[in-house]
This record gives C-alpha cells, structure tokens and sequence, in this order.
C-alpha cells in the first residue's frame, strides 16, 4: 500500500470519527434533556389536561348517577330547577372572559354571558326556594 | 390567591353542588340542600373573582346586579302553573352562556391559557366545538319547548317529510365543522358550527307533541349539563366538569323516568310527531253512541261525603284550570267528615317531572298525602271513590287490555278498581293520545262534565 493511500485512509477514519463523536454527543444532550423533561414530567403530574379532566368527568357522572336516584320524584320539579341553578357556573367561564383589563370582543361575550348566567343563578335559586318551602308535612 | 388553592376551593363548591342534590332525596332535607348550592356558588364566583384572570371586576359587578336582578324579578313574580316554561327558559339561557362563553375563549385564547405556539390547542378545540354545539342546541330547542309550554306555538307536533334526514343531514353536517375546525382553526368553520347547531335545536323540538314536554324539558336539562361539562373541559376547569356531569346525569335520569312513565323509548320521543293537543275526536265521535253516565256536583259531593276514602287523581287539566286551591278546599271538608284522602300522582303527570307535586304543596296539600303510582296502585280496590281531575290517558285501562292501543303497556293508575269513579271532563274529547278512554263507558263510572274548578267549586259548595 502507498504511504499516500495510507494517509488518505487515515485522514478519512479520523473525519469519521469526528463525526460520530459529534453525533454521540447531540444523542447524550439530547438524552439527558429527555431525562430532565421526564423527571420534571413526573413532579408536575404532567399528563394530559383532557385525560385528567376526563377522569374527573366520569366519576361525577357515577356521581350523579346514584345521587339523583335517590331523589324523591315528588321533588323531582325543584330538581330541573336547582341544577339548572348550578349549571349556570358556567359564570366561572363568563367572568374569565369578562374579566381582563382591556376591552374587546371576548371581553363583550363574556359580559353577555355573566348577565344570563346570572338571571340563571338567582331565578334558578329562588324558585327551588320557593317551590321547596310550599312543602310542607300534615298538620297533627 | 394561588391555582392550587382555587382548585381546592372550586373542589369544595363541587362537593356544595353534590350536597345541593342530595339534601333533594327528602322534603325535609331539601331546603338545607339548595342552601348548600347557593353557598357552593358564591364561593365558586368568589374565587373565580380573585382569581388572576380578574383584572378589572366593575363590568362583571354590572353584569352580575342586571342579571341577578332579573333573574330574582321573574323567580318571586311566577305563577307555579307556569313553571315548565319558567324552567325551559332558563335552560335556554345556559345554552346561550355556553356559546357565548366558547365564543370568547375561541376569540381571546390567551385569557384561558389554552394555546400552545400553534395556536388553540387541539383537545381544547374538540371540547369547544362540542359544547359550543351542545349550547347552541340546548338555547333555541329550550325557546322552542318555552314557546310550546307558554302556548306560543300550538303544541301540536309540527312534522313534514324528510324531517328525520334533514336533522340527521345536519348532526353529520355539525361533526364536519367541528374536524374542519380542528384541523384549520378556521372561524369560519366555527361560526357555521354555531349556525347549524342553532337550527338543529329548532328542528328537533318542533316534531315533539306538547304532551311529550316532560321528556323534552327534562332532555334539555340534560343538554345544558353537558354543555357545561364541554366548556369545562376546554377551559381544563373541574368544577365545571363534575357539575355539567351531575346536571346531565341528571337530566338524563329524568327523561329516562318519564319516557318509562310512558311506555316510550326515548327515541321515539325525539323522532317526535306523537299526539297534541285536542288531538282526537269530539264529542259524538266514535264511541259516542255508547251510554255515558253523567251527574252533578251535588251527587258527586253526595258520594264522597258518604265515602270511606277518597283517592283524588290530578292531571294536566287541574294545572290548566288551577284547580288546585278549590280541591285542597274540598279535601279539607272532606276529611272533616271522616274521609280518608290521598293523591296519586301518575310520573308523567304534567307538562314537567314532579309538576303536579308543586302545585298541590301550593295548595298546601302535605306532601304525606301526595302518593307516587307504585306506591298507591293497590289502594284503589279498596277505595270508595276515585276522583279523577284533568287527567285521562293515565287512568285508560286500555294500555293494560288492548294491544292495539297507542298507549298499551304504558303503566296507569287503577282508578277503575274503586268503587266509584268520579270523573271531571270538559267534554268527551279524547286525551293526547288521541285514543278513546273505555273508563267513561264503564257502570261504576259517572261523568262530571264541565271545567275542573268550577265543578270543584260546585261541589265544595254542596257538601258546605
């Protein structure tokens, strides 16, 4: 083999591992950030808002499920009107938009929906009042 | 105040609302449960408001004082008869709030911290989608039972061909928008969503005879638990997520209960085009040749007051003629003479779960004597009287014997095992079932003919 060749060869293996020692040190950032996104995954409990919420949801609905039985029908009138007091915390939702300091189009939305929610919480409340004080037992 | 303690406090009104429901399993227990509810939200809209999405709190303080105000207004002002529409109305507005809630959280997302660097996220995108559509259903198919409970619109079922796949065109037609919208944030996939949602609400309730409302009112409670739990979803907020979980289990318990009342799949209900109102024929239609025995309110109050016990049936028709005062009236003679009285109140009584409960506690009927069909059927063989007021599918013996019948197998109220049937009716029209009731043929029947508070009336004034 020529002294040439040689050197050739050598220079070329030298660039080569050039290269993969670069390569070898992009995979070690890059595994030791995936590492300390992992680790940081796991003290902020970071799975999925949706998956979290999801869980959340069905376990209300069981919830509600075995609660709302056992509600009596002759009360189930003032039931329609107290949840649909309590669905309209959807106000929580209305005073987010409604609440920054500037003023825009969400901002607008959010004051309509405050002012329905609002109509909702008070009418849905004092009616079911009203409905449940009629109630009464037999005068002995 | 930190995220964490908001979560925690927005935890503590979900356990109020929770309560709130629980305290309804007795009458006694129920008045402490709606206090619960009150306090869960004012500690929910408390928080919120110290929250640090709250900035400048006057324009919601406004809000709060004009709705609140209005709300508190019509809730003292309304007559209980007209409480079915009272609440379809309020169920509108939620459905209103849940749109135009979504609206601002799809204009201004930064508010509700759900964008990434391309935007709304995806997840938050499918959650307001579905309850932006859910909202949108819930707000104009509530203005549509509203418009059909306050006799707006005619309650009987509007239906016209193709109706079904039109409906089903746009329920297609909705998916569509919300994928479009996902994959584009395209605003104008957004506002068309709304749109068709809009109209789809409209066409669903229009087919739904009135007499099928308690499942319609009760449906739509279920909506707008849903579009509430699909907003709490997009904004990642719990409390509105099990709320909108209890409120349209709720609901959905409801429909489920009424449409078992009636013998009806659920399905079938919303297909719509069953029955309405003064469906049937008149006076002198078939059957009308048959024998009727009718009498006075003096022979009527002349058996009663020679009764043992006397079961009264209320239905629709006591509400429509507020009859309720002049009964309890008649109820309280009645038992001063030594007369047993109860109440037996059929599930679909009424144009809303539970109406003819509310309005014979606003009698101040006790609610002890007020019985459910399962637990009062069997009283009527030994009952003298049966006194059936405004009520009439509900009693037909025919959903027990005739196949044939449109009600058959639809649970009903043995009136005719009693002694005597007393039977007040305006005139021999059939009921929304528009199928003939052979209880008016039978021997130990009498009709009373005439409107239920007058010849309650009449009747109060001849036993006084």
């Amino acid at each position: 083999m020529e002294p040439n060749q040689i050197l050739d060869r050598a220079s070329k293996l030298a660039e080569q591992a050039q290269a993969l020692a670069a390569e070898a040190q992009t995979l070690a950032v890059q595994a030791k950030m995936a590492a300390a996104s992992h680790v940081g995954d796991a003290a902020h409990g970071a799975i999925d808002p949706t998956v979290v919420g999801l869980t959340v949801f069905m376990l209300a609905c069981f919830v509600g499920y075995y609660v709302v039985w056992r509600v009596t029908p002759a009360l189930h009138s003032p039931l329609m009107a107290v949840t649909n007091a309590i669905s309209s915390v959807i106000i929580v939702g209305a005073l987010i938009a409604a609440g920054p300091a500037g003023f825009d189009f969400a901002k607008i939305m959010g004051f309509v929906a405050v002012i329905l929610a609002s109509v909702n919480i008070f009418g849905g409340f004092i009616v079911t009042h009203r409905m449940l004080s009629m109630f009464k037992k037999k005068a002995r | 105040m930190s995220t964490d303690l908001s979560a925690l406090l927005y935890l503590v009104s979900s356990v109020l609302f929770i309560l709130a429901l629980r305290g309804l399993s007795h009458p006694e227990s129920s008045r402490q449960g709606n206090l619960f509810g009150i306090v869960g939200m004012g500690l929910a809209i408390v928080t919120t408001l110290l929250g640090p999405a709250v900035l400048s709190p006057w324009m919601i303080l406004l809000g709060l004082v004009i709705g609140g105000a209005i709300g508190a207004y019509v809730a003292l002002k309304i007559e209980m008869t007209a409480l079915p529409q009272l609440v379809a109305a309020f169920h509108s507005l939620v459905g209103l709030a849940a749109v135009c809630v979504a609206v601002a959280a799809f204009a201004s997302p930064d508010a509700y911290g759900i964008t990434t660097a391309k935007g709304i996220q995806t997840s938050s995108l499918i959650e307001m989608g579905l309850g932006v559509a859910i909202g949108a259903i819930t707000f104009t198919g509530s203005i549509v039972a509203f418009a059909k409970l306050q006799g707006l619109v005619g309650g009987k079922p509007l239906v016209f061909p193709g109706q079904h796949i039109l409906n089903a065109g746009l329920g297609v037609l909705i998916v569509l928008m919300i994928i479009w919208m996902v994959a584009g944030q395209s605003t104008a996939a957004f506002v068309i969503l709304i749109l068709v949602a809009l109209a789809l609400g409209f066409l669903l309730i229009l087919p739904i005879g009135g007499a099928d409302m308690p499942v319609v009112v009760s449906m739509l409670n279920s909506y707008s638990g849903w579009a509430a739990a699909g907003i709490g979803f997009t904004l990642h907020n719990h409390l509105l997520i099990v709320t909108g979980a209890l409120v349209g289990a709720s609901g959905a318990i409801l429909s489920y209960v009424m449409c078992k009342g009636m013998n009806r799949s659920i399905f079938s209900v919303i297909l719509g085009g069953f029955g309405g109102e003064a469906a049937g024929p008149a006076a002198g239609g078939p059957g009308g040749d048959r024998a009727v025995k009718s009498g006075s309110p003096e022979d009527a109050a002349f058996i009663m007051k020679n009764a043992r016990s006397v079961i009264i049936v209320p239905g629709y028709g006591m509400a429509v003629a507020q009859a309720q005062h002049a009964l309890r009236e008649m109820a309280d003679i009645l038992k001063k003479e030594g007369v047993t009285i109860s109440y037996a109140i059929h599930p679909v009584a009424g144009r809303m779960p539970g109406h003819m409960n509310v309005l014979l506690a606003e009698a101040n009927v006790p609610y002890d004597e007020v019985k459910e069909l399962e637990e009062i059927n069997r009283d009527f063989a030994q009952a003298d009287v049966a006194f059936v007021i405004g009520a009439n599918d509900v009693t037909n013996p025919a959903a027990k014997t005739d196949p044939q019948s449109a009600i058959y197998g639809m649970p009903i109220l043995d009136v005719e095992k009693a002694k005597t049937v007393l039977f007040i009716k305006r005139s021999m029209a059939s009921g929304y079932a528009g199928v003939d009731n052979e209880l008016f043929f039978r021997d130990n029947t009498m009709m009373l003919f005439g409107d239920a508070k007058k010849v309650t009336e009449e009747i109060v004034h001849s036993l006084g």
